[in-house]
């Protein structure tokens, strides 16, 4: 118990204790493991946890840097708990996320009903960076178009799930996840014995089987690849962990050709045909015939491929205009819209900058509030209204002017926080969530998902190129 | 598989192999000077220049060193980043392949190229360069050997392992003919017959061949240790025991018989294999052995010319655009890569 002496879960929601210090029912067993191991022994299987991602090179690169330094994601042995029926509230609420974000994207590239209703004012669509109007009338592979989500969960202090975001691209992290888990059961197998931690080992597997489901071909297993912008990316890492977990051929824009329409990759043995494509580049990135005509990333005539339908993408193209921050807002109408039932995960309450009332309160409250560009990811375009200083504030005050359509305000919400290892004692450092879904026959979600830290002391930023970390994450069974 | 996995395999076990190879021939040469008497600046850049002409790397050598001495020339051949071809690069390089291609690594073989990597980026190799500097080199020779063997017990025998094959035993074929070579360029040849005895053996051990030699001849001669090293059927090093196994490989891969031909790749090592096998080693003086060399090293470079030609340029079957390793290495692509938004 010596290392959660003196732990203060302070005025947070801490995933471990009560407000009154008490440990949580479900969370009890790990505590009374972490008693048997003293503070030297822990040390040291840390520092071997630390070493197996060094050694599995599951690094991440430095931009800017010109030596070149590869850092590990920082890893705190630590796990976040969640009991079962925490677990399977977020998952129905999920799954119903990621049905209702399909209907709509189907609809916004088909017969906009949703527009006609009026649900979604049409300028909101329509100013979406990353709507693609020209891939209106295409149909895709069982009319799913977000195969793969990572949407952002975080629990405020009264303990409740919000949806912050949802990554409907390319999310990331997924290999971190598993990754996690592996380096805790090599580090700390004696956590494990009997506490009826459920497994992810099901994740790459379930992404296979989604890519076979939606391959146009269906006369013959098919061949699907992940496409990569290359080593030099920062997931690179991740890229090939999946690709050779699920034993597909990981491949660059160059290795792969279109010919009459059909994609094939340069083998040894000459042309081979692939069917699905696992992308993990942007769509401005994909095809220097469509989109990026500077992109050496792509695949020229990859478009065209994709329209005659003789290749399917997860995710597909598209996708973008479903997790525009403004667009977001939207969702729980949208769950309303399409199925007919009440959002089972709220939204946290967000203000638009393009309606009038909002822009008001918004440009009233900006110390207050997180202001996020509509479009960016990984913390960038983002302002932290109570930590911001003056002429921060007043530069975003200039840009929302400027750009209301491209902003959205949300109250700074304190999420959880969970005991994390910090130089020498476990204090609570804020935590968020981000669950994998993956829709394709059926919606498998991976038990738990990516818990990521906010490392630095207070600090609301988890995303690991701003000083973010990772907890594994245990459902348990019971 | 894909012809981009196919070349970084390729290169990832060629430049292991480089890197085992420079380890091997700087640690037997600067042992070598310790034999050696007198010890004056001079007669140390005779002792290396040879080793810098015949490794190739005097143009990138000349203008960074000018009038160097021993050190600078095995720091330039060791952990000279800015020497391509210098052991350190040489294993940041063969990791770079590797990252390209680690899905197709087993876990094990990817741990141990990754630690030498991280070895040689490490403050201890630093110290051991300076300090103990055939402990630095053992541990760069021991890594490439258990490198090797992690590979020939976890790599399925397809075509993955016939190109791992390939690109190791044409650059070992290389890299024996330039250990030869070093005598080529020592001032005034190898006349006192002394000091012929003690360059030859060290060729031997830079090879890992002094024993097997022994075994096969007792008196070291030039023309013992050519014929032994170039000619021989059996040592894993000879040029000829390694233009076989680049031939074996290459009929494997394309599943053509050994004899005839379906690629020029194929065609050049059969002539070569044919020159090996009924060649002699009065051939090799009769033209001088420096001449003879530089010839064999010439037609290894064709073979992986054509290699690259034949299995992932294809021009033959692919105009449309030029293949993935001149593309991902250009500027604008890795700030593409880069830039590329992950969520």
């Amino acid at each position: 118990m010596e290392m959660f002496e003196g732990y203060d879960p302070g005025r947070f929601y801490d995933e471990m204790f009560d407000a009154s210090g008490a440990v949580r029912g479900h969370c009890a067993p790990l505590l009374r493991k972490f008693a048997g191991i003293d503070q030297k022994d822990f040390l040291a299987r840390k520092a071997n946890s630390e070493l197996y991602f060094l050694r599995q090179g599951i690094t991440f690169n430095v931009y800017h840097d010109e030596q070149g330094t590869e850092r590990i994601f920082p890893f705190d042995p630590v796990p976040r708990v969640m009991a079962a029926a925490e677990w399977e509230h977020l998952e129905a609420g999920l799954s119903q996320r990621i049905v209702a974000l399909n209907l709509f994207l189907h609809d916004i590239y088909h017969d906009q009903q949703i527009l006609k209703d009026e649900v979604i004012p049409r300028f909101y669509i329509e100013q979406a960076k990353h709507y693609r109007p020209e891939f209106r009338g295409v149909d895709v592979p069982g009319d799913i178009y977000i195969h793969i989500c990572g949407s952002d969960l975080i629990r405020g202090a009264d303990g409740q799930y919000y949806v912050l975001e949802d990554n409907g691209r390319c999310p990331s992290g997924a290999s971190y996840l598993l990754e996690n888990r592996n380096a805790l059961k090599r580090a700390f197998p004696g956590l494990f014995d009997e506490m009826g931690v459920r497994s992810v080992d099901s994740y790459p597997r379930d992404l296979l089987n989604m890519l076979h489901h939606i391959s146009p071909r269906r006369d013959e297993s098919p061949v699907c690849v992940l496409l990569t912008p290359g080593c030099h990316n920062s997931a690179y890492f991740e890229h090939c962990y999946l690709a050779r977990e699920m034993g597909i051929d990981i491949v660059e824009g160059g290795d792969l050709v279109v010919v009459d329409n059909f994609v094939f990759m340069r083998t040894t043995r000459g042309l081979k045909r692939v069917d699905v494509i696992y992308r993990r580049i942007d769509d401005d990135f994909i095809d220097p015939v469509v989109f990026r005509k500077d992109s050496v990333l792509g695949v020229p005539g990859l478009m065209n491929a994709y329209r005659a339908g003789n290749v399917a993408l997860a995710n597909a193209v598209g996708t973008g205009v479903a997790d525009d921050k403004v667009i977001y807002y939207f969702v729980p109408q949208m769950i309303e819209y399409y199925l007919g039932q009440k959002p089972i995960l709220p939204n946290v309450p967000t203000y638009l900058a393009s309606e009038e009332a909002d822009l008001k309160f918004i440009l009233g409250h900006l110390p207050e509030l997180v202001v996020k560009a509509a479009n960016e990811s990984g913390g960038y375009g983002m302002l932290m209204g109570p930590s911001a200083s003056k002429e921060e504030i007043e530069k975003f005050r200039g840009r929302i002017i400027a750009d209301p359509r491209n902003y959205i305000a949300q109250p700074v919400i304190s999420l959880s926080r969970a005991p994390t290892w910090c130089d020498g004692a476990m204090e609570g450092r804020h935590i968020d969530l981000r669950p994998y879904i993956i829709y394709g026959e059926e919606v498998k979600i991976v038990p738990g998902g990516l818990t990521r830290v906010a490392l630095t002391k207070d600090s609301l930023v988890v995303n690991s190129s701003q000083g973010g970390g990772s907890k594994d994450t245990w459902v348990l069974r019971h | 598989m894909l012809s981009r996995v196919a070349n970084a395999l390729y290169w990832m076990v060629r430049y292991v192999e480089r890197a085992d190879n420079l380890a091997r021939l700087i640690d037997v040469n600067q042992q070598q000077l310790l034999d050696s008497e007198r010890l004056d600046s001079d007669r140390l850049r005779g002792f290396w220049q040879p080793i810098i002409l015949s490794t190739g790397d005097e143009e990138t050598f000349s203008p960074l060193y000018g009038e160097a001495g021993s050190t600078e020339v095995i720091r330039f051949l060791t952990d000279d980043p800015r020497n391509p071809n210098s052991i350190t690069s040489c294993i940041a390089l063969a990791r770079e392949n590797a990252r390209t291609v680690r899905d197709q690594l087993s876990d094990e073989l990817w741990e141990e190229l990754n630690a030498l990597y991280l070895f040689t980026r490490s403050e201890e190799a630093n110290r051991l360069i300076a300090a103990d500097p055939t402990r630095y080199y053992e541990n760069i020779r021991r890594s490439a050997v258990t490198f090797l063997g992690i590979a020939s017990s976890t790599t399925s025998r397809d075509e993955d392992w016939d190109f791992m094959e390939l690109g190791r035993h044409l650059e070992r074929a290389d890299k024996t003919t330039r250990f030869l070579d070093v005598a080529s360029y020592l001032p005034g040849g190898a006349d006192d017959a002394q000091s012929a005895a003690l360059h030859w053996s060290a060729i031997l051990r830079s090879c890992g061949a002094l024993g097997a030699f022994r075994a096969f001849e007792r008196t070291i001669t030039a023309r013992g240790v050519v014929d032994f090293l170039v000619f021989s059927k059996n040592f894993p090093r000879s040029v000829r025991f390694c233009i076989e196994i680049v031939d074996a490989s290459l009929h494997r891969i394309s599943g053509t018989p050994r004899g005839t031909f379906c690629n020029d790749a194929e065609r050049e090592t059969g002539r070569l294999l044919a020159d090996l096998d009924f060649g002699v080693t009065d051939d090799a003086f009769a033209r001088g052995l420096h001449e003879y060399l530089d010839a064999l090293q010439g037609r290894f470079n064709r073979i992986g010319e054509a290699v690259f030609e034949s299995y992932v340029l294809m021009p033959e079957r692919i105009q449309v655009c030029p293949a993935a390793e001149f593309r991902s290495s250009s500027a604008l692509a890795a700030w593409q890569m880069q830039h590329q938004q992950q969520q």
